[in-house]
């Protein structure tokens, strides 16, 4: 095995480990910023108006200590670090729980929804693209295009409230919202009901991706069959199926894998708002609470979580492009 | 050379090539690049297309062939061995009977292998053999069958594209611009193949801005200035200025080295600020009203001029 080969590669992941490591550090600080400045204080939210009339002046100092507010915020967000980095992300002050099997938890549901969103909208979005490039100008253009448009420009919470009339209210044939129906002991939740109450939020994510998708790879598409390669292949007489297959769908892979792991960012927004309509318990609607009652370990750790998941994403982008493109793999412009 | 009667491979007559441009958004320009432009090859002839960069050269070459852009449109008739051309029968024709050796290494796919491409992804021995022989003959090494594209040198990558065209049994080569990156030797081979190939009756179409090379290799050759040939010419008249017929041909006559490299001032006028008349008229020393008016084309001495002072 020669490693100098790969050693272009291997300097490039390590790159960009470093530089990711230090991209979540200042998403951190900044998320941390931004809880500490926000105007919500958490003990207040955390016991209500009520509450805190009732309360004894002891036990709100405690309570302050317990959410830290007498803290100074350098300190306290140096503690949160150093815990951060020795594994421990602290407790949640919302769930009472340790923040990493909060995060756990809605991680898993949201992983379900968006893996299948991720899916869903990238292979439809990207055959749907490739179709309209094609067929530019026709009538099959025009439907899919008007269609991207209409869905592109269509707020979140509305499409997602539309699918609720449609499926829901009208067709009374999936449930409004949760990952479980009410009223039924989770360990009776059946497969099927927890598919049930997937399929709108995994929809509405869906739709809404497909749309962007789409348009971009249509774009693309259509730069492609402009190419002067595409041009030589047809002064060669090679059929249209031919320089699809051979021309046309190769070189529209490599923005296609970019659109696809760039979209991971698309998806994890879209989450946050398709999660809060649905109250599908995953990580966007914690994200929210924690945000809404000055919970700011859950919050930080949320925030970290899905940017190194957005990052990632970006990575093997890269190296998949690597491996596609053959200027980066043997032209090792990875340097 | 009498060219003249022999039979036609390609002829074209009256070409126009327009693009429709969308200019801030709605309003609708036509841009004509080619205008009313005839050329023909004759069997066992190789004609050269001369003029500068930009004089719409290669979107001939695309014309012939029916590979112009969506937005571009192409009028006039184009016979390809007496048969009237239709859209659908070029399509038959090119790749085939018609090959195209393109401008650049653009042409090429950037994600496949050269030796794929050579052989449009075909895998049939006969066709690996032939690929092996055209390599041997424009001395490429076999394993550049194996590189990208981009892993090509330039000199490499033009003959990759002569080995393409030459991969088919073709009876017309439309060759863009062949030779620039080339080394003279390479370059004299690659000429002296085209001279064999039309010496056996084919024909080719050298399109080039390089007229000492022109004037090395072809029979005739076709002046174009601006969207349209202003003169089409027997090498032999290339001899002395005297013999010339156009102003514009007479200038790139003078401007040549052996010749005194007389430079003459100004640049050819894009297809948008075209002058009425002769579009060579604002550079022209025997400028007079009327050649604003109409300009039909001439035939003087076995050739054929866009000048209405030419004798
Ligand atoms: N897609 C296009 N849209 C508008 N104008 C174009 C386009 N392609 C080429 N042209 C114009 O057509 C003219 C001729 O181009 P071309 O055939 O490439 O010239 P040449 O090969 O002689 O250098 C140029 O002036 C160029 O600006
Ligand atoms: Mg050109």
């Amino acid at each position: 095995m020669d490693i100098g080969r790969y050693s272009g590669i291997l300097k490039y992941v390590v790159k960009s480990i470093i530089k990711i490591i230090s991209l979540l550090i200042a998403v951190s600080i900044l998320s941390f910023v931004l809880v500490s400045a926000s105007p919500v204080d958490p003990v207040r939210a955390y016991i209500g108006e009520v509450g805190m009339a009732n309360m004894s002046v002891e036990n709100l100092a405690k309570l302050e200590a317990y959410f830290g507010i007498n803290t100074p915020p350098i300190e306290r967000y140096w503690n949160w670090f150093t815990g951060f980095v020795q594994g421990d992300m602290g407790s949640s002050l919302l769930y009472r729980q340790p923040v990493a099997s909060v995060i756990h938890v809605k991680f898993m549901n949201s992983m379900v929804l968006m893996t299948t969103a991720w899916i869903f909208s990238g292979l439809l979005g990207f055959l749907f693209g490739i179709i309209a490039g094609l067929y530019r100008g026709r009538w099959i253009d025009k439907a899919i295009k008007g269609y991207s448009l209409l869905i592109a420009s269509m707020p979140t919470f509305w499409l997602a409230l539309v699918l609720v009339m449609i499926f829901s209210v009208w067709l009374q044939i999936l449930p409004i919202g949760l990952s479980v129906p009410i009223g039924v002991n989770a360990a009776e939740v059946s497969i099927l009901d927890s598919i049930k109450h997937l399929i709108l939020p995994a929809l509405t994510l869906s739709v809404i991706g497909i749309a962007n998708i789409t348009l971009h790879t249509r774009e693309k598409m259509i730069d492609i069959m402009g190419e002067d390669y595409i041009l030589f292949a047809k002064a060669r007489g090679k059929s249209n199926l031919s320089i699809i297959r051979h021309h046309a769908l190769r070189n529209i892979l490599l923005p296609a894998i970019t659109l696809q792991f760039a979209s991971i960012s698309e998806i994890f927004g879209g989450s946050v708002l398709v999660e809060q309509v649905f109250s599908y318990p995953g990580l966007g609607k914690a994200a929210v609470s924690a945000g809404l009652s000055g919970d700011a370990p859950l919050l930080l750790g949320i925030a970290v979580i899905s940017a190194a998941l957005v990052f990632f994403g970006n990575l093997v982008a890269n190296l998949l492009y690597g491996i596609v493109d053959p200027r980066i793999r043997r032209g090792s412009a990875y340097e | 050379m009498t060219c003249m009667n022999h039979k036609h491979i390609l002829q074209i007559k009256n070409l126009s090539v327009t693009f429709t441009q969308y200019e801030q958004g709605l309003r609708k320009t036509d841009l004509r690049v080619i205008r009313n432009l005839n050329v023909s090859v004759g069997e066992g002839e190789l004609v050269a297309v001369v003029g500068s960069s930009g004089s719409g050269k290669s979107l001939l070459a695309h014309a012939i062939l029916g590979i112009l852009p969506q937005n571009c449109d192409a009028e006039g008739n184009i016979w390809f061995q007496e048969e009237l051309l239709s859209p659908e029968r070029i399509k038959e024709l090119r790749g085939k009977k018609i090959v195209l050796v393109p401008q650049s290494v653009n042409y090429l796919d950037p994600l496949e292998k050269v030796g794929k491409q050579v052989r449009k992804e075909q895998n049939e021995k006969s066709l690996r053999r032939k690929q092996e022989e055209l390599f041997d003959f424009y001395k490429l090494p076999q394993k550049t069958a194996d590189l990208y594209p981009f892993e090509l040198s330039g000199g490499m990558a033009r003959r990759v594209l002569l080995t393409t065209a030459m991969m088919e049994s073709p009876r017309l080569i439309i060759a863009d611009e062949p030779t620039p990156g080339l080394h003279l030797e390479a370059a004299k081979k690659a000429m002296s193949h085209f001279r064999e190939f039309a010496d056996k009756g084919n024909g080719v179409l050298l399109i080039t801005h390089d007229i000492e090379l022109a004037l090395e290799v072809a029979d005739r050759i076709a002046v174009f200035y601006a969207g349209t040939t202003v003169e089409e010419a027997p090498v032999a008249d290339f001899q002395s200025v005297d013999t010339l017929r156009h102003p514009y041909t007479k200038a790139l006559w003078r401007a040549l080295p052996q010749h005194g490299f007389h430079p003459f001032p100004g640049n050819q006028p894009y297809a948008k600020d075209m002058p009425n008349g002769c579009p060579f008229g604002p550079r022209c020393p025997q400028l007079t009203s009327e050649c604003e008016g109409n300009i039909q084309e001439q035939t003087i001495r076995f050739g054929r001029v866009r000048c209405i002072h030419a004798k």
